[in-house]
């Protein structure tokens, strides 16, 4: 089992709940979408997983570890071994693609290695290789403030396929794509992950795009699970408590008609 | 109308305090401009007129120009490296007691004047080019310290963050996520100072630290006006040439 | 997807240029540091270490005896009273050379949209005049002014008041340019004199800026006034000239002490009066 997790609650400092009583467990060879509406806390979930935050309680281990245990060495090579693709691309605006990319290996690298390789890239053919996986490699030694944003996302995902992790977690991957591109970016995610035979948890706010492409989809709702069910075993009922009274009655209603659509296309 | 009242107020304060400087330093303007210092002065004009051009003079004079550049460069340098280091204390990243230890010590180095340090350096050192490096160095190390310091505290932490969340350690982290984020600031204001330090490096040999400002005050000591004349020229030479470039460059670098 | 890779993809084409541009600076990093006879080791020898050893020790505690605190009192009134006298005195010179400096002013620019060529050739040496007063250090103008007149803080005004005169003149003439020219354009148009059109059309919507950046060369000038006494100008900076050659440790951390306080207090002046005058 990559990821399980059992009774975990998340409380944000200032006293908000953000997930409550989270029970999961994810193997290697899933691949699951988180959706929900905004501040479900599909976010929070992914960062608990990425163990940039620490659960408030509960149980929660990823490749078998907890790491609420670990010492700050074994910690850094277990966040080494999970990477997460940010909804916004955490890039310097003046740094290089390829050595953005490179910087997925820092935890994997040593120090003078490291220093080494910001006066000249130790690895440009692999950095080539995850870049023309996405159609980038010619923006291999352009400045990461010099490309669009849909090509900084996905910068952001060549840095973490660099990474080879073994838990590859996405927060709203797409968000920034045209429609084309946004598909053809989530089936070359699955057949890597599926390749490396490694867990793929992406968070979506495009229902469509979730049901389409992942086989297993977990609802979210005010921190609480509300479904965890295979992609073609969600019906109409379960997206309308997902969406509906949020308070975002109308964006709920397209999001339920476009979800239909779908459900309609694939029992056609 | 009570603005203006009081505003009125305040300006007759500051004349009165003009007027009371004058009367406390005893100007005597009038023995000044009496005739006898008046042509004392004169003669003391003249004699600086004109200057000595011949060819060993100014060759001593180019090499005054070279080591007043050098100081002002190596000195900076110096500055640059060491504020960058004392920098990442002052902004924090190291815990809130060295914050305030390392703030402390750029004030202080900041706060003493580059002619102060030179003097205390000639004492150190020797008399020579080496006590005005170290004086600039000295002192922009507190300037740049603190400037450098202020650029790392503005800079978004999301880059770092996310690679030590995938495993990188801090020193990684902020060589690839913090650090390509201020190099534009940080060498932008080493460069600025640089402009400055020349003018200082130039003065500070006044006290014994080198450069075009000790070749003018031997002169002036041994009474050799003309030559003195030269080293003036060439001083004002040496800013005008750097104002300009440094004008030049700051318009194309938009 | 084609493959067009070529063996130029995988090469680093910043490479050359940092190499290069790192083989420059090495390069003159070389004959700089020859030329400030760059040698730490000094610093560590038996006699400077022996030199600075005896000075530091004396640093502490710093001298506060009743007489030596009346001497700092005094010279700090000095410090302040250079400055402040040598302020004045540059803006006597400032004002006229800003006025005929700046091009607001010019009645030929209300026709052809330039200034004719008399009036350039009027403006441009007063120009000239004011970046020569300002780019010779003020302490050259102290170390001349002291042979010239003698020891003591009348060589330190009149060094503030050349230079001074020189940035508060071109700081000046640009503020004037900088304002909207409306008002003093209308005015020249309907004849008024050049004075006039400045009092009436320039000073109102300048005084503001001007007298911010006069206060701020106020602080610089109470600072300046420090640094020239080390040449022999008075006030304070004459006293840690002596204090030092006489290796009185103590007397020298009171007088950088009250020199700290000064500027401190300087700014807070500077800033006070400029929110209460602009």
């Amino acid at each position: 089992m990559s990821i399980s997790l059992t009774g975990v609650v998340y409380t944000h400092p200032n006293g908000m709940r953000a997930l409550s009583d989270i029970n999961l467990s994810i193997k290697a060879d899933e691949q699951v979408a988180i959706i929900g509406s905004s501040g479900a806390g599909k976010t929070t979930l992914l960062k608990l997983l990425a163990t940039s935050l620490l659960s408030s309680s509960g149980d929660l281990q990823l490749l078998q570890h907890n790491p609420a245990q670990l010492s700050a060495r074994a910690l850094r090579q277990l966040r080494s071994r999970i990477g997460l693709i940010h909804q916004s691309p955490p890039l310097p605006p003046r740094q290089r693609v390829v050595t953005a990319v490179l910087a997925g290996r820092l935890g994997q690298w040593s120090l003078a290695r490291a220093c080494l390789s910001l006066c000249y890239p130790s690895d440009i053919e692999g950095a080539r290789a995850e870049l023309s996986r996405l159609d980038l490699a010619e923006k291999l030694f352009e400045r990461c403030d010099q490309v669009s944003g849909g090509q900084q996302q996905r910068i952001g995902i060549a840095r973490v396929l660099y990474q080879k992790p073994d838990i590859m977690l996405a927060d709203e991957p797409v968000s920034a794509m045209d429609p084309v591109l946004a598909e053809h970016t989530l089936s070359i995610l699955g057949s890597i992950a599926r390749e490396r035979g490694v867990p793929l948890i992406a968070s979506l706010h495009a229902v469509e795009l979730a049901l389409k492409h992942f086989p297993r989809v977990i609802g979210l709702r005010a921190g609480e699970i509300l479904f965890d069910k295979r992609a073609d075993a969600i019906s109409q009922q379960d997206l309308d408590a997902l969406y509906l009274n949020t308070g975002l009655d109308d964006t709920a209603d397209q999001y339920a008609a476009a979800a239909n659509n779908s459900l309609r296309s694939r029992c056609l | 109308m009570k603005q203006s009242l009081s505003a009125a107020l305040w300006l007759l304060a500051i004349v009165a305090a003009v007027v009371a400087s004058f009367a406390y330093l005893q100007l005597d303007f009038a023995s000044l401009f009496s005739t006898d210092s008046r042509a004392q002065m004169l003669d003391y004009a003249g004699s600086f007129f004109p200057p000595n051009t011949s060819a060993g003079w100014l060759s001593k004079l180019w090499q005054g120009t070279l080591e007043t550049l050098a100081i002002s460069a190596i000195g900076t340098l110096l500055a640059a490296f060491f504020g960058a280091l004392f920098s990442l204390l002052a902004a924090g990243r190291l815990g809130n007691m060295a914050k305030a230890l390392c703030r402390l010590l750029l004030n202080a180095l900041r706060s003493v004047p580059e002619l102060v340090w030179a003097a205390l350096m000639v004492l150190a050192a020797g008399l020579g080019p080496f006590a005005g490096t170290l004086a600039i160095a000295l002192h922009t190390t507190g300037v740049l310290g603190r400037l450098f310091a202020e650029a790392l505290e503005n800079t978004p932490p999301e880059p770092a963050n996310a690679l030590r969340a995938a495993g990188a350690s801090a020193t990684t982290a902020f060589l690839y996520g913090t650090l390509p984020g201020v190099i534009p600031q940080w060498l932008a204001y080493t460069l600025y100072r640089w402009e400055n330090n020349i003018r200082m490096a130039a003065v500070l040999g006044f006290v014994g630290a080198g450069g075009l400002g000790q070749m003018l005050h031997v002169t002036l000591s041994l009474f050799q006006q003309s030559k003195a004349m030269s080293v003036i020229l060439a001083m004002l030479a040496m800013v005008l040439l750097v104002d300009a470039l440094s004008g030049w460059l700051r318009a194309r670098l938009g | 997807m084609p493959v067009t890779a070529t063996r130029a993809h995988w090469h680093d084409p910043a490479a050359t240029p940092r190499a290069l541009l790192t083989l420059a600076l090495l390069l003159v990093l070389w004959p700089g540091l020859q030329l400030t006879e760059f040698r730490p080791q000094i610093l560590f020898n038996a006699q400077n270490r022996e030199v600075m050893g005896r000075f530091l020790a004396g640093f502490w505690p710093p001298d506060t005896s009743a007489e030596f605190l009346l001497m700092l009192g005094r010279a700090t009134l000095e410090t302040l009273a250079m400055a402040t006298a040598g302020l004045a005195l540059a803006l006597l010179l400032a004002i006229p050379l800003s006025l005929i400096a700046t091009r607001t002013l010019s009645i030929s620019a209300l026709f052809s949209g330039r200034p004719s060529r008399t009036g350039r050739l009027l403006r441009y040496p007063v120009r000239f005049v004011l970046i020569v007063l300002r780019s010779i250090p003020e302490i050259v103008w102290a170390l001349l002014f002291v042979r010239a007149v003698g020891l003591g803080p009348t060589a330190g005004v009149l060094a503030i008041a050349i230079t001074y005169s020189g940035m508060l003149g071109k700081v000046y003439a640009e503020i004037y340019e900088s304002v909207d020219p409306q008002p003093a354009r209308a005015l020249l148009q309907s004849g008024s004199s050049r004075l006039a059109a400045f009092l009436y059309g320039v000073l109102p919507n300048a005084a503001q800026e001007l007298t911010s950046y006069t206060l701020y060369r106020w602080e610089c000038a109470v600072r300046a006034s420090v640094i020239m006494g080390f040449v022999g100008a008075g006030g304070l900076g004459q006293m840690i000239d002596l204090s030092m050659r006489m290796f009185a440790g103590g007397e020298v951390v009171s007088i950088l002490l009250t020199f700290l306080l000064l500027v401190l207090l300087a700014d807070q002046i500077s800033q006070q009066l400029r929110k209460r005058l602009a």
